[in-house]
């Protein structure tokens, strides 16, 4: 059968349509926003973006009872969300197969933290199986809910960025419609109702439970393989750090754990003894290393050399390891240029976007701003430096509400709460609730681009289609806030810059909480909603009669504005020592620009 | 250290909106349809507004690691000036360079507080000699009425390095991968490109 290249993500969305799977939920994250996007293409299966982690688990924990096989992804932050549900969920155990990918992002290529997902299988008792490239991440979705099922148990699938995120061949098979009969059975209760009474026996059972997956790993599951090749040293590995090492130090011995927990510990008893000494390679946290010298075996190298921390590479790999395994120093390539000599290109708001102004506007005011999760967090970034703190979803509103309560009087007028309209839904509407029960001053800004924008255009209960594409019904942000309790609410055009600082400065010293959500300004690169259409002009230019060189543009941070070096002079004869150029194939004609120039030296130009 | 010379690889970098990951999935969709293992890597997410985008891609008899070894790349194919000197160092000292004459600036340039580096041709000049070609993929494409087309124009200079496979494969995959409106302007451009090298 011809083999078609494709994204991890992709595949395990293929793998789960052809474990028969029926429904999936998910809130977009990266590395994982792809898998339900992609699931959500197939007709067979309902797919949901679900306004949170926590609530997709729910959903599809539910499908499950109800008998269907069910799917739920997240990045690794997002399992910390949902990570109520599931602890219990291990309890319950489930109907229909249900898996849950968990996709971690080491070296935090996108996101606020580093975790190893593994460690939630040994703390909530739930196996876990790793794929390490796209043909395995097919495979293991779909043995995935065979385990499911027949241990009664959900199954976590954890990849991690270079699995979710590399494209390799894969083969593929047909749907099978899965067995399990549908239905809910009240005689069900006490496996699905975890008050104590009943919780405790499943406390138990989760124990003989757990035995027989071990069992299971070590002698059923297929994807747990040894390969003894040069027994002088072997390597005990999972995942793409398996890839790695394999492709560094081919002629050793491997055993490549296929499931990272339980662990199939006659396997590795029998590595041990087949091999002469062994080094475990694993990226991130000493997982694997852990529990194999509390089996009481002697690992010879693992984290003593190997980076504990950050994206682990093969060229990592080797200059942690050369010495140890070939006797023979890592010798670094030759340098030719000093990377660090070069300027740095991180990445940036797109031109024309509403964030744009807004932080402008925040700056200029000089308020400390509790940020949240979003494209937004680039404004941080010099030269709109307008964050000052950003932990997790939702986590702004409470975290300005909370600076008030000690600060008093002395904060008013200078704090404000900022996040997006999906991360609003997703967690912001709890502390909003918070702020003004518990009569906070707080001010939040709702900035409402009608999409969750940075893991690229997913759908949300708030921009009235579901992630089929089909309309549907639209949360209305100000009834919402209005029903909480909030008193003020105010919508601004972040475009207008003056009439945006007026309104924040207005609110953000009042001495009860208030609101401001943004209007007009949808994401620039969803197209549905013609972002470009409401600029009067697509294009403007610098007027070099006029451009003095103060270099106030700059400040926007616009990536279709550069600075030019040069000795000029103006028409009314001020001496310049450079001025601002603006880039034709950049500019979209949002006139911000045009707002901060003092002289007028902005004007339209043709395409 | 043992090397895997079977397998080659190839690094593409370039800035967010360039058509870098276009342009491996086109060599990627030629080389499995050439009946070689092929693995790709690259970073979504942040990268994508306006920053820097890298592909690491690798094809052979059997490819493991997605990634590649800074010091064993074999080919890199840049789309920015820029972006081709941040790899310069990845490069083994017989490799093959094609880099798009284009410069875009990142923030501290545009910002005024540092210049653009402007060595970066000289450079790659001085260490890899007639191995380095540089192409004004931005005015080809252009002339070709869509500046989009660039990257498919340094995807044809790039058909060179590997005779074994013909036109047709190559134009096959960019059929496979591009909605039909643009089949015959990306056709022309991979074929304006191939004539660079030749």
């Amino acid at each position: 059968m011809k083999k078609k290249i494709m994204q991890g993500n992709e595949a395990i969305a293929r793998g789960a349509w052809e474990a028969g799977v029926t429904i999936g939920c998910a809130y977009p994250g990266t590395p994982s926003s792809e898998i339900m996007a992609e699931i959500s293409k197939f007709k067979e299966i309902y797919t949901e973006w679900a306004p949170n982690e926590k609530i997709a688990v729910e959903v599809a924990h539910g499908a499950s009872l109800a008998g269907g096989r069910a799917i739920a992804c997240m990045k690794h932050v997002g399992l910390n969300v949902a990570a109520d549900p599931l602890m219990t969920i291990a309890y319950t155990g489930v109907k229909g197969g249900f898996v849950i990918v968990v996709a971690d992002d080491p070296g935090q290529h996108s996101s606020q933290n580093e975790q190893d997902s593994r460690n939630w299988t040994r703390f909530g008792k739930i196996p876990m199986i790793e794929p390490a490239d796209s043909q395995e991440c097919m495979d293991y979705t779909k043995i995935a809910f065979d385990i499911s099922e027949r241990f009664d148990t959900p199954v976590l699938l954890r990849t991690e960025t270079r699995v979710s995120h590399c494209d390799s061949p894969v083969e593929f098979g047909e749907r099978k419609e899965s067995k399990m009969k549908k239905g809910l059975d009240q005689k069900d209760t006490p496996k699905y109702v975890m008050v104590p009474m009943y919780a405790r026996p499943k406390r138990a059972a989760l124990e003989e439970k757990f035995k027989k997956i071990g069992e299971y790993a070590d002698t059923e599951f297929p994807f747990n393989t040894m390969e003894i090749n040069d027994p002088s040293i072997g390597f005990i590995s999972s995942g793409v750090s398996y890839l790695y090492t394999k492709d560094v130090f081919p002629r050793y011995s491997f055993l490549k754990l296929g499931m990272s927990w339980p662990l199939p510990k006659k396997m590795i008893a029998e590595f041990f003894k087949k091999v002469k000494k062994v080094i475990v390679v694993e990226e991130l946290d000493p997982f694997f290393e852990t529990e194999i010298k509390a089996m009481g075996f002697k690992v010879w190298h693992g984290k003593d050399l190997i980076p504990a921390f950050g994206e682990l590479t093969p060229a990592i790999i080797e200059r942690s390891l050369a010495k140890a395994v070939t006797g023979k120093s890592f010798k670094a390539p030759m340098v030719r240029i000093k990377p660090e000599d070069l300027p740095r290109r991180p990445p940036n708001l797109c031109a024309g976007c509403s964030h744009r102004p807004l932080f402008y506007a925040l700056k200029k005011l000089g308020l400390f701003v509790f940020g949240d999760i979003g494209c937004y967090a680039l404004a941080v970034a010099p030269p709109l430096s307008a964050m000052h703190a950003s932990t997790c979803m939702g986590a702004g509103i409470g975290g300005a509400y909370g600076a008030g309560k000690v600060l008093g009087k002395e904060g008013l007028g200078k704090i404000c709460a900022v996040l997006g309209d999906s991360t609003f839904l997703h967690s912001g509407i709890g502390p909003l609730m918070d702020a003004v029960y518990n009569k906070g001053y707080s001010t939040t800004l709702i900035l409402d681009n009608r999409i969750t924008a940075m893991t690229g255009q997913q759908e949300t209960a708030g921009t009235g289609f579901t992630i089929k594409g089909e309309p549907t019904t639209m949360v209305n942000y100000e009834q919402i806030v209005k029903a909480i309790g909030v008193k003020h609410i105010v919508k601004v055009n972040p475009y207008n810059i003056k009439e945006t600082m007026e309104a924040i400065k207005k609110e953000v010293n009042r001495d009860d909480a208030s609101v401001i959500i943004t209007i007009d300004s949808p994401c620039m690169l969803l197209r549905r909603e013609k972002p470009l259409e409401k600029f009067k002009n697509p294009l403007f230019a610098i007027d070099m009669d006029k451009c003095r060189g103060c270099k106030v543009c700059l400040e926007i941070n616009c990536p279709a504005i550069s600075w030019q070096a040069g000795e000029g002079v103006t028409k009314d004869g001020h001496k310049r020592k450079g001025m601002a150029f603006i880039n034709k194939d950049q500019c979209v004609g949002c006139e911000v620009c045009t707002q901060v120039c003092k002289f007028e030296a902005i004007a339209p130009a043709t395409k | 250290m043992e090397k895997n010379d079977t397998v080659t690889n190839i690094f593409l970098s370039g800035v967010g909106g360039q058509g870098t990951i276009l342009a491996s999935n086109i060599l990627a969709e030629v080389f499995l349809n050439a009946g070689h293992d092929v693995k790709k890597a690259e970073v979504h997410g942040m990268a994508q507004r306006g920053g820097d985008v890298t592909t690491h891609f690798r094809f052979g008899k059997k490819v493991y690691s997605p990634l590649i070894k800074e010091g064993e790349v074999d080919y890199l194919l840049s789309f920015e000036l820029l972006e081709a000197g941040r790899y310069i160092n990845w490069v083994k000292p017989e490799g093959k360079i094609i880099i798009n004459r284009q410069t875009i600036f990142p923030p501290a340039v545009s910002l005024g507080q540092v210049e653009y580096p402007n060595d970066i041709e000289a450079t790659f000049k001085k260490y890899f000699k007639n191995n380095v070609s540089i192409i004004n993929g931005q005015e080809m494409a252009r002339n070709l009425g869509n500046i989009q087309a660039a990257n498919v124009i340094l995807v044809g200079a790039f058909s060179n390095f590997f005779p074994e496979i013909k036109d047709s494969q190559w134009q096959d995959a960019i059929k496979e991968l591009l909605a039909p409106k643009l089949h015959d302007l990306n056709i022309k451009a991979f074929h304006e490109g191939k004539k660079l090298l030749q």
